[in-house]
């Protein structure tokens, strides 16, 4: 299958679903269960994407440079620091460590 | 005296005006400079240069462009790539429902706005006072974000063919700490930092035995325990903290 049909299946979803929370009347979202289960929705999904992106490759489990730079973002945002910053440094750590030769 | 008073009348509406654009400008710039790494990250997943621009373009969200990247680069197949790009995209709905009420949009511009609709726009026009200065923290910040974004993909994408493997940048990194910076602000009541835990946990455990993309999925299951059953503290926000970005 060529890539080409997720990659347009993906844009013509999210399109839809932003226009839904446009045109759907808000009382169709209004029961107190769904509101929860919609506002935990993105935090269930970014902490799995942030396991995922940083302690697996290749389907194993792996402590490598990415841990490294991701205890530097936490840090950096406990110390408030701005979405950009704490991205750069994580970057930062990450490529460092590997330059000098002291993780994966 | 009476330029003053009229002065008196504008001042504050310039000064929102004026606060609302420097929001706007800042959040633009900072976005458009982590597009790099998702252009440079999306090649090095494998999709090419044209397929990372038209999910700058059109898909236009962040969050879910580098969650889909992720999942092809793992060799995760298409339907979980789409599965939990649109998972994620669901918040970009439930912003929508808030940003209809302030804009007041109709016709064509609702399609324009629907496209916007994302954290940055949503956050910095929530964040406003005034309706005047709300509608154009949404359109001005959803306007430099989708220019911005779109070019940085793009330099991405070149300078990601040309440079190679973008983990000696660090870019990898790059993607999981901006999931983390999304995530943080949502983890103040304790209904979300349970659910983040488990989702965590679950996502670690699936990892090793089943194919890339699966875990995520089944990690969003933790939302709808919680969310259903868990205890009534109201926490329940729909979208109601939009101040990820991304």
């Amino acid at each position: 299958m060529s890539t080409w049909v997720p990659v347009l299946a993906a844009c013509v979803a999210a399109y839809l679903l932003k226009l839904a929370g446009h045109l759907v009347p808000a009382r169709w979202l209004e029961g107190p269960r769904v509101r929860r289960v919609t506002g935990l929705l993105p935090v269930a999904l970014l902490a799995a994407l942030v396991v995922v992106q940083t302690v697996v490759a290749d389907q194993r489990l792996v402590l490598d440079a990415r841990a490294a730079g991701l205890a530097v973002a936490a840090v950096a945002l406990l110390l408030r620091a701005p979405f950009v910053v704490v991205v750069v440094l994580a970057a930062l750590t990450a490529a460092l460590l590997r330059h000098a030769g002291w993780a994966a | 005296m009476r330029r003053v008073s009229e002065g008196g009348d504008d001042a504050p509406a310039r000064t929102a005006r004026r606060a609302v654009t420097r929001q706007a400008v800042s959040v633009g710039l900072a976005t458009s400079a982590y597009g790099v790494s998702f252009g440079a990250l999306s090649v090095a997943s494998g999709l090419d240069v044209w397929q990372t621009c038209v999910l700058s373009l059109l898909l236009f969200s962040g969050g879910s462009q580098f969650a889909f990247a992720g999942i092809v680069g793992a060799g995760g197949s298409g339907v979980a790539a789409v599965a939990t790009s649109s998972l994620l995209g669901v918040r970009n709905g439930l912003y929508g429902l808030q940003v209809a009420r302030l804009l007041h949009a109709h016709g064509p511009r609702v399609l324009l706005a629907a496209h916007l609709t994302i954290d940055e726009s949503t956050a910095v026009a929530v964040g406003q006072r005034e309706p005047s200065a709300q509608r154009r923290g949404f359109w001005l910040t959803g306007a430099l974000v989708l220019l911005g974004w779109n070019l940085t993909t793009l330099l991405g994408a070149v300078l990601g063919d040309a440079l190679g493997d973008p983990r000696t940048y660090g870019f990898d990194a790059a993607a999981a700490a901006a999931f983390l910076a999304l995530l943080w602000p949502r983890l103040r009541s304790r209904e979300a930092a349970a659910t983040g835990v488990a989702a965590a946990v679950v996502a670690a455990l699936l990892s090793p035995v089943t194919p890339p993309g699966v875990p995520v999925l089944v990690a969003a299951l933790a939302a709808v325990a919680v969310g259903w059953w868990g205890r009534r503290t109201g926490a329940g926000p729909v979208g109601d903290e939009p101040e990820g970005t991304a």
